[in-house]
């Protein structure tokens, strides 16, 4: 995507809050914060429309940290109440700040249904694989095997790959970014906001107290080149330091190949469609991770399909402008009624 | 010979797919059309379709309209119309002796007869001898009088019902030019449907009419009402229109967020056939969804509701608690059902009072009002709405499975003739501050997202006091928790004093609260007018009581609490009242009082 120069009424700071952030030093939630400010600066929304819903858990306190309208709510049930706000108001840009356990375990049935109804919102899924809340228990993320406090013996259960439960739920829009990359995410949140229905950013985040690094094969300074696949519409699957390194369909799979290699070129190499309404090359990329893949990062799914709330809202408009009924005491009156004199 | 009645009560028995919830509709539109006072119950198994001809499979329509005194369903029907075995042995426990049963003589087989549960066919053992026992041939005559037409077989029996309803419509002098309109108007497409309903209907009234079974006719004069249009609604009819009209008086958008649950689910069929009038309608993927978006809808400024039924109300708790920490308005509806867990899921009780009042953690009051009858939901959900929005507080409407689905005459009232709603927002943004309060009400303002310069967080973490930042400071705590209870206690202000029928008595009182308001006053009328000293006082609103609650109960040497419940709402004056005794009258059979055995136990009480 092409930098733009922008006109921005606010700065990022400026959609800030009084309050004093209460996030661990070194947490990952903190680049995100500065993103989300930056997108809303760079998209010249205005204050008082972005309004910030959020659940339970240490990323639920973003809508504290945001000088709009927000909504600490309760654990799990962001969704609900996000679309509640989206019914009412759709003409406000509503952000969900949540968790993997947030959305994910307790929230689980709204996460779903919230990306099956396709609502125009946008959830930041911070994704940390652990409970940092609550000092350190598995999540529904946490890989298979993981020692944690309510652990000690490793987990037996298989975990959720946030990618593959949306599409599943036929997610139209679906992204994954790293918490250490402040350009990565002001870019994608952008596509997100634009997006017309349910965008899930997934956030590969750093617990630095009780999950630290979990992500650092993906996000570390020496192995992030050869880690992260950064994905763009229309344009092919290149990763490495040396921008060599691309994936290929090879039959029903996907394998890592090298440019120059075996008589490897450019045109071997798959171009990303994000917007493409077929699922199953998208939902390939979200299932690659190391050892053997890099994660693939960026809009994997950016799909367009009608919003729950404009279809909502259609209907409504179209009974409100064709009722046989002008008030409702033309109701009261309809059918059958009897006069007592 | 034709015979005056002041009341009767008439019940309609049959298989649950024997079309008893139509006739008993058809019967009550005619009837209410006339002028009468009318109460109607459907009473059908929770099962869509129980096994045929069984006991459990009987669905039935109790309908009781007279000229005056017509206060609920009444206790046992005068006229049962039983279109099978099963239907006459379910009804059997409850009939007045000489109450006429009409029979479909041809559903009586001997396999049909032992599948009731009789031992004998009640029709030749002499077991009826108390009964005044009309047997008519209605399937056989049903099955002839539209041989010509053509219709499957399966088509022909479902016209059963509309010959029992044309005996019923003789018997009373009614007319039957309105049920053939809607007949004429339901199935325009289906004109063959339209006929053969209209030939068996007219042909179970020409039998009655033929046959000399019947003695008598009879004549239920018109009722004395106050001047105005009227309608018969339902319950859940009149609490979606009640919300409806306040959202129109408030001059905001209804929002409804839900789950289908019985018996509430009416509430959102009649709803959204009206977006018309502005309703958003979301249909949630569960009960909590359901309370959660309304939640987010009234932070964004709708008049926000959520209907349910215990269990789903036991799901909702959790986000109430947020409605009460947030300051939000909120109406949730719970129309009540035999509890605990799935319990009586098609039957009534008043059983999620504490529930309402106390079911949530930490002290979380919110306002609890309960409506009295069918038509009365529409003014108790107009002032749901009401105080949620003018005080900025959740607000637990109770209504329950007797009222929701029973039905009424309701005099229609027209928009310019209720109150205005003002929500309680600000417009100086000087003044302004999250948890800033109404000196008078402690309500804080309604500011909402979209509106510049007050952007502002909320949640469910503990407020500070008017900022609303997030505060563990010990006394702040303290001291919000008082507001909140405080802010509460203060619609009682706000709403009018507790009303006595009776002024002269002074021995019993009788109180009773909800949707049993019209059998108590019923019961409590009789024995006023055999100068009985009874009286009687009926809540609706539970939380806060109204101010003089305390010299109503002064006078009286001896006091009785009825509700359909193990005692709850006694349970709870008794709390804030220890001065007095509360005696409880207390039902918990999936059934609405009677008369009958309200009497006798008042009758008792007063000649302890």
């Amino acid at each position: 995507m092409e930098t733009e120069t922008i006109q921005c009424a606010l700065k990022p700071k400026e959609y800030g809050s009084d309050q004093e952030v209460k996030w661990c030093p070194g947490c990952g939630d903190y680049g995100v914060l500065s993103a989300v400010q930056k997108t809303l600066s760079e998209l010249n929304i205005p204050k008082e429309d972005a309004t910030f819903i959020s659940g339970i858990g240490c990323s639920s306190r973003f809508p504290y940290y945001m000088g709009c309208y927000g909504f600490h709510t309760i654990h799990g049930r962001a969704a609900g109440i996000a679309t509640g706000t989206k019914i009412a108001n759709p003409n406000l840009s509503v952000w969900m700040a949540s968790g993997d356990g947030d959305s994910l375990a307790i929230g689980g049935n709204h996460f779903i249904h919230a990306v099956r109804r396709n609502i125009d919102i946008n959830l930041l899924l911070f994704n940390n694989e652990i409970y940092g809340l609550t000092k350190g228990q598995y999540s529904p993320t946490s890989e298979k095997g993981k020692v944690t406090k309510s652990s000690p013996h490793g987990t037996v259960e298989e975990p959720f790959n946030p990618g593959e439960l949306a599409l599943g739920a036929n997610s139209q829009f679906f992204a994954r970014v790293v918490d250490t990359d402040v350009k990565m995410m002001v870019e994608v949140f952008k596509q997100a906001e634009q997006h017309k229905g349910f965008a899930v950013v997934e956030i590969l985040q750093n617990c630095v107290i009780f999950n630290d690094k979990t992500h650092g094969i993906i996000t570390g300074k020496e192995t992030k080149a050869d880690h992260q696949l950064f994905l763009r519409h229309g344009e092919p699957m290149l990763f490495g330091a040396e921008k060599n390194k691309g994936i290929r369909l090879n039959g029903l799979r996907l394998e890592v190949v090298t440019l120059g290699e075996n008589g490897i070129t450019e045109a071997d190499i798959l171009v990303h469609d994000a917007e493409n309404k077929d699922k199953t090359l998208q939902y390939m990329l979200t299932q690659l991770k190391h050892p053997d893949f890099p994660v693939a990062l960026g809009v994997i799914r950016g799909a367009t399909a009608v919003t729950y709330d404009d279809a909502l809202h259609a209907q409504r408009d179209d009974e409100m402008a064709n009722s046989k009924f002008a008030s409702l005491d033309d109701l009261f009156l309809s059918g059958n009624t009897f006069k007592v004199e | 010979m034709k015979t005056t009645l002041d009341k009767v009560v008439i019940k309609f028995a049959g298989d649950s797919g024997d079309g008893m919830q139509l006739a008993g509709t058809l019967f009550t539109d005619t009837t209410a059309n006339l002028g009468n006072q009318i109460a109607t119950f459907p009473d059908y198994p929770s099962e869509i379709r129980a096994p045929q001809g069984t006991v459990a499979g009987v669905s039935g329509f109790q309908v009781h309209f007279g000229t005056a005194g017509v206060h609920s369903i009444g206790d046992a029907p005068d006229v049962l119309i039983a279109m099978n075995p099963a239907a006459l042995k379910a009804n059997l426990i409850n009939l007045k002796s000489k109450c006429t049963i009409i029979v479909d003589g041809d559903s009586f087989s001997k396999k049909t007869i032992e599948k009731a549960g009789f031992e004998t066919n009640p029709l030749e053992d002499g077991s009826l001898g108390d009964y005044q026992v009309i047997e008519a041939p209605v399937t056989s005559l049903t099955k002839t009088s539209i041989a010509d037409l053509g219709l499957d077989n399966k088509s022909v029996i479902r016209c059963k019902n509309m010959f029992a309803l044309g005996m019923v419509f003789w018997l009373f002098n009614e007319p039957l030019e309105q049920t053939i309109d809607f007949f004429n108007q339901k199935f325009g497409k289906k004109p063959l449907i339209a006929q053969a309903n209209i030939t068996v209907l007219k042909t179970g009234h020409n039998f009655a009419e033929t046959i000399e079974a019947f003695t008598t006719s009879y004549v239920v004069p018109p009722a004395k009402k106050a001047p105005g249009t009227y309608r018969n609604i339902t319950g859940n009819e009149s609490t979606a229109w009640g919300l409806m009209a306040a959202a129109k008086k408030a001059n905001r958008d209804l929002f409804l967020g839900t789950y289908p649950i019985t018996p509430a689910t009416d509430i959102l069929h009649e709803l959204t056939k009206h977006k018309w009038s502005g309703v958003k309608i979301f249909q949630a993927e569960d009960e909590i969804a359901g309370v959660c978006s309304a939640i987010g809808a009234s932070f964004a400024g709708d008049l926000a509701v959520t209907t349910t039924s215990g269990p789903g109300m036991a799901l909702k708790t959790e986000a109430i608690g947020l409605a009460i920490m947030a300051e939000l308005p909120l109406v949730i509806v719970n129309v009540q059902r035999g509890g605990p867990s799935t319990g009586l899921p098609t039957k009534t009780e008043q059983s999620d009072l504490s529930q309402a009042l106390f079911g949530r953690n930490g002290d979380s009051p919110a306002v609890v009002i309960a409506a009295s009858s069918p038509a009365s939901c529409f003014d108790w959900a107009f002032e749901a709405c009401r105080i949620a929005v003018e005080h900025m507080t959740p607000v637990i409407l109770l209504t329950e499975s007797y009222i929701a689905n029973g039905a009424e005459p309701w005099k229609v009232k027209l928009l310019d003739e209720l109150k205005e709603i003002c929500p309680n927002t600000c417009n100086n943004v000087e003044e302004w501050a999250p948890y800033k309060r109404n000196a008078e009400t402690l309500a804080r303002k309604w500011v909402t997202p979209g509106t510049p310069g007050y952007e502002h967080r909320i949640g469910g973490l503990e407020k500070e006091d008017e900022t609303g930042n997030v505060s563990y400071m010990p006394l702040n705590h303290e001291k919000m928790i008082q507001l909140r209870d405080e802010k509460v206690a203060k619609v009682a202000v706000d709403i009018p004093l507790q009303r006595v029928k009776g002024k002269d008595a002074n021995k019993l009182l009788v109180i009773g609260w909800g949707g049993q308001f019209g059998i108590l006053f019923g019961a409590v009328n009789e024995m006023q007018q055999d100068g009985k000293n009874i009286a009687f006082t009926h809540f609706n609103y539970i939380n806060p009581l109204p101010q003089n609650t305390k010299q109503v109960f002064e006078k009286f040497e001896r006091i009785i609490v009825c509700e359909l419940n193990n005692g709850q709402f006694a349970n709870y004056l008794q709390a804030q009242f220890p001065e007095f005794k509360f005696e409880r009258y207390n039902k918990m059979q999936g059934l609405p009082f009677q008369i009958k055995e309200l009497k006798e136990q008042f009758n008792q009480l007063l000649e302890d």
